[in-house]
C-alpha cells in the first residue's frame, strides 16, 4: 500500500498495516470454514478496524463495560465478520471462537448482535447506528465524559431516512466526539449505488448537514491516521469520514468479482485465495511476510 | 467461482438468498415474480417497486420484463411505500417488496396512513416471513400478522406454498384496495395440488376432514400441518385441516362451524402465537361462545435465535411432529 502522503511514522503505520493482514486472515478463515460470509464487506473494512482497534480507540478488552472506553457502534450488522475479526484479534474473544463463525449456537452469527461481547448496540436493521450514537454521545457528554463514538455505516444506509435525521441531530447538538465512518464500497444488495438510487454527492451531503467532513481512501492506513488526527482538530461539529474502499480488498479474486455482496466459495477454492491474500497485502516496506 | 453451487450446509446460518424447501418433493422457482409478469401482461396498471431487495423478493423478473413499469426506490422502505401509496392514487396498481420486518417495523405509519387509511390500492409483498431466515431477531418476521392485523381496511394473507401464491396474486390485482402479503421466495415447495385448489380471498379451505380434532394452519405451517394429519391418521386418529390463509378479513363462519362439530383444536402458524392465527381463532370462538379447547403451535414471546432452518424449526417447534403431538395430547386429555 502506498503511504506516501502520511505525517505518521512509518513503524506505526507498518504494525497497523500487519494488523490489518492479521484481520484479512481471520475474515478468511471465518468464510473459509462456512464457505460463505460477508467476505467482500470484511476485507474492505480491515483497514479502519485495524487503525480504531489498535490506534484510536481507548477500551479494555478484559473489561468491556468500562464507562470511560470510546464505544465503537456497528451499524451494518452483516459486516460483524470485520468485527469478529477485530475483537478476536484485540483478544476480547478467542481466536479458535472465530471457526463458529455462522453455526448454529454461535454467538457469532451472520448478521451480528449484542449477543457477542464488543457489540454496543444490535445493527443489521439497516440505519439504526446513527441515531443510537447520537444518544450515546449527548449521554456520554451529559456524564461529563471523554469517551467518544465511533460508528460504521454504509452507503446503502445513506438511502435510509433515520440516517439523516441523526445526522440532522448530530449537527444540532454539536457532538464533536462523535465520529461516523461511511463505507463508500459501491456496492449494496441489488448492486452499485449509482444503479440502484444515487447516494451521491455523499461529501457535500454530510457538509451540508453540518458535520466537519473529509473523503478518503478507506484502504491506506496513513490516510485514516491522518484523518482521524484531523478530525480531533476540529471542535463543535461531528465528524464525517467517507472511505471510499475496494469490497474484498487483498484478494484478488474477490476485489475483482461483480457480484460481491454476499459470497460462496467451494472448499476447493479457499487455499488459493489464502495465497492471493498473502502475496497481495505486503505491508510497505516488507518483504513478504508469513 | 460458483456463489450458489450448494445448499445450505445443515447447522449453518443459510445465505439470505437460498430458500429452504424443507425437503418437498416438489418446488417451483419464482412463483411470485412469474404470476406477476402473467398479471401485468394483460393489466397496463401494475407497477413494481422494491427497496434494494429486488432479486432477493423475485420481483427482478418483473423488472426484467417491464423495465419502464418498475422502480428501484433503495434502501428506503418508508418512501418505498409512501411513493407505492403516491402511484396508487394516480391510479396504477403497485406491488412493492422488501423483507417483512422492514416494511412493518420500518414503514409500519406509511402502510396504516398512506396504505390503509387511504384505501390506497397498494399490494404490499413481503418476503422472509417468520422462520424462514437464520438471521436472527433483525430479519426474522415473526410478528408482522399481528401488526398488520391490527390495521383497519388492510388485507392480510399468508399464503402456503408455490400453488396458492401463484393464485393470490391475480386476485390481489383485481382486487381494490390494499393488501399485505407474506412472500416465499425462490425455490418454493408446491405442497397444493393446482387441479384441486383454487385460492378465495377471505375464504378457508377445508383439505382433510375428521371428527377427532381440528388443526387449523396458515402459511407455509400447512405442509406440516398435512404431516401432522398423515402421522394421526398412523395412529387412528382422524383429524381434520382448515387451511386459512386470508387473516383478514377472517373466515369466521368456516371455523366456528369446523370448532361446533370437533371443539379440540390445534392452530398452527410461522408466528408468534399472540395476535396471529390462534389470536384470531380465539376471538371467533370466544364471539361465536363455543367452548373449544386449544393448543396453540408458532414462535413463542421471544426473539428468537440465529441459525440455520432445521435447527430453528426444531428449537421453536415448529415441525410437523409438534404439531400431531399436540393433536395426540388433546384427544387422549
Ligand atoms: C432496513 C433494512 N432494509 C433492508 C435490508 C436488507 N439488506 C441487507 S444488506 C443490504 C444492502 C445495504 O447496503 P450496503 O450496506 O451498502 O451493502 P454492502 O456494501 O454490504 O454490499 C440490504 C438492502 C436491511 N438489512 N435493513
Amino acid at each position: 500500500m502506498n503511504n506516501a502522503q502520511t505525517s505518521e511514522p512509518q513503524s506505526k503505520i507498518r504494525s497497523l498495516e500487519h494488523r490489518a493482514l492479521s484481520l484479512r486472515r481471520h475474515v478468511l478463515r471465518m468464510a473459509e470454514r462456512v464457505g460463505q460470509g460477508y467476505v467482500g464487506q470484511g476485507l474492505g473494512i480491515a483497514d479502519l478496524l485495524a487503525v480504531l482497534y489498535f490506534d484510536e480507540m481507548k477500551y479494555d478488552a478484559k473489561n468491556l463495560k468500562w464507562s470511560d472506553r470510546d464505544r465503537f457502534v456497528l451499524s451494518i450488522g452483516h459486516y460483524s465478520i470485520g468485527l469478529y475479526a477485530a475483537l478476536a484479534e484485540a483478544g476480547v474473544i478467542e481466536i479458535d471462537e472465530l471457526d463458529t463463525y455462522g453455526a448454529d449456537e454461535s454467538r457469532l452469527e451472520m448478521s451480528g448482535s449484542e449477543i457477542t461481547p464488543g457489540f454496543e448496540m444490535t445493527g443489521g436493521s439497516l440505519g439504526h447506528g446513527l441515531g443510537q450514537a447520537v444518544g450515546m454521545a449527548l449521554g456520554l457528554r451529559l456524564d461529563k465524559r471523554q469517551a467518544r463514538i465511533f460508528t460504521l455505516l454504509s452507503d446503502g444506509e445513506l438511502q435510509e431516512g433515520a440516517t439523516w435525521e441523526a445526522a440532522m441531530a448530530a449537527a444540532h447538538y454539536s457532538l464533536d466526539g462523535l465520529f461516523a465512518f461511511i463505507d463508500c464500497n459501491n456496492q449494496q444488495a441489488d448492486g452499485p449505488p449509482a444503479r440502484v438510487l444515487n447516494v451521491e454527492p455523499v461529501h457535500q451531503k454530510w457538509e451540508a448537514f453540518g458535520w466537519d467532513t473529509q473523503r478518503i481512501d478507506g484502504n491506506n492506513i496513513g490516510a485514516l491516521v491522518d484523518a482521524i488526527d484531523r478530525a480531533k482538530t476540529v471542535n463543535g461539529k461531528p465528524h464525517a469520514i467517507v472511505l471510499d474502499t475496494l469490497m474484498g480488498k487483498g484478494v484478488r479474486a474477490f476485489e475483482q468479482r461483480e457480484k460481491n455482496h454476499f459470497i460462496r466459495v467451494d472448499a476447493s477454492e479457499w487455499s488459493a485465495l489464502r495465497e492471493q491474500l498473502e502475496s497481495g497485502m505486503t505491508p510497505s516496506g516488507d518483504e513478504r511476510i508469513s | 467461482m460458483n456463489n450458489m453451487s450448494k445448499l445450505s450446509t445443515p447447522g449453518v446460518t443459510g445465505n439470505i438468498l437460498s430458500s429452504d424447501t424443507y425437503g418437498a418433493e416438489k418446488t417451483e422457482n419464482a412463483p411470485f415474480g412469474t404470476a406477476l409478469i402473467r398479471v401485468a401482461e394483460t393489466n397496463p396498471h401494475i407497477v413494481g417497486l422494491t427497496a434494494d431487495l429486488g432479486k432477493y423478493t423475485d420481483i427482478h423478473l418483473f423488472a426484467e420484463r417491464f423495465p419502464e413499469r418498475f422502480f428501484q426506490m433503495g434502501m428506503a422502505e418508508q418512501n418505498l411505500i409512501g411513493a407505492a401509496s403516491g402511484l396508487a392514487r394516480t391510479g396504477f396498481i403497485p406491488f412493492a417488496t422488501t423483507y417483512c420486518v422492514f416494511a412493518t417495523r420500518r414503514a409500519y405509519d406509511f402502510i396504516a396512513i398512506g396504505a390503509a387509511l387511504g384505501q390506497a390500492n397498494v399490494k404490499i409483498i413481503a418476503g422472509l416471513p417468520g422462520l424462514t431466515t437464520g438471521y436472527g431477531g433483525t430479519h426474522q418476521g415473526i410478528e408482522d400478522l399481528a401488526l398488520m392485523r391490527s390495521i383497519p381496511n388492510l388485507t392480510v394473507i399468508d399464503p402456503c406454498d408455490a400453488t396458492e401464491l401463484a393464485q393470490v396474486i391475480p386476485v390481489i390485482a383485481e382486487h381494490p384496495g390494499p393488501v399485505y402479503m407474506r412472500l416465499l421466495r425462490g425455490q418454493v415447495p408446491v405442497t397444493l395440488d393446482p387441479a384441486g385448489y383454487q385460492f378465495e380471498l377471505g375464504k378457508a379451505k377445508l383439505l382433510c376432514d375428521g371428527n377427532d380434532v381440528a388443526i387449523i394452519s396458515t402459511g407455509l405451517m400447512t405442509a406440516r400441518a398435512l404431516k401432522a394429519v398423515d402421522q394421526l391418521a398412523g395412529q387412528g386418529i382422524q383429524a381434520a385441516l382448515l387451511h386459512v390463509s386470508t387473516l383478514k378479513p377472517f373466515d369466521v363462519e368456516s371455523i366456528i362451524s369446523l370448532l361446533r362439530r370437533v371443539p379440540r383444536v390445534v392452530t398452527a402458524e410461522n408466528h408468534v402465537i399472540t395476535g396471529g392465527l390462534a389470536s384470531a381463532v380465539a376471538d371467533a370462538v370466544t364471539n361465536g361462545g363455543i367452548p373449544v379447547r386449544m393448543r396453540r403451535i408458532g414462535i413463542p414471546d421471544v426473539f428468537c435465535d440465529s441459525g440455520s432452518i432445521p435447527y430453528l424449526i426444531n428449537r421453536y417447534q415448529l415441525d410437523a411432529t409438534s404439531i400431531s403431538a399436540a393433536a395426540l395430547e388433546l384427544v387422549r386429555s
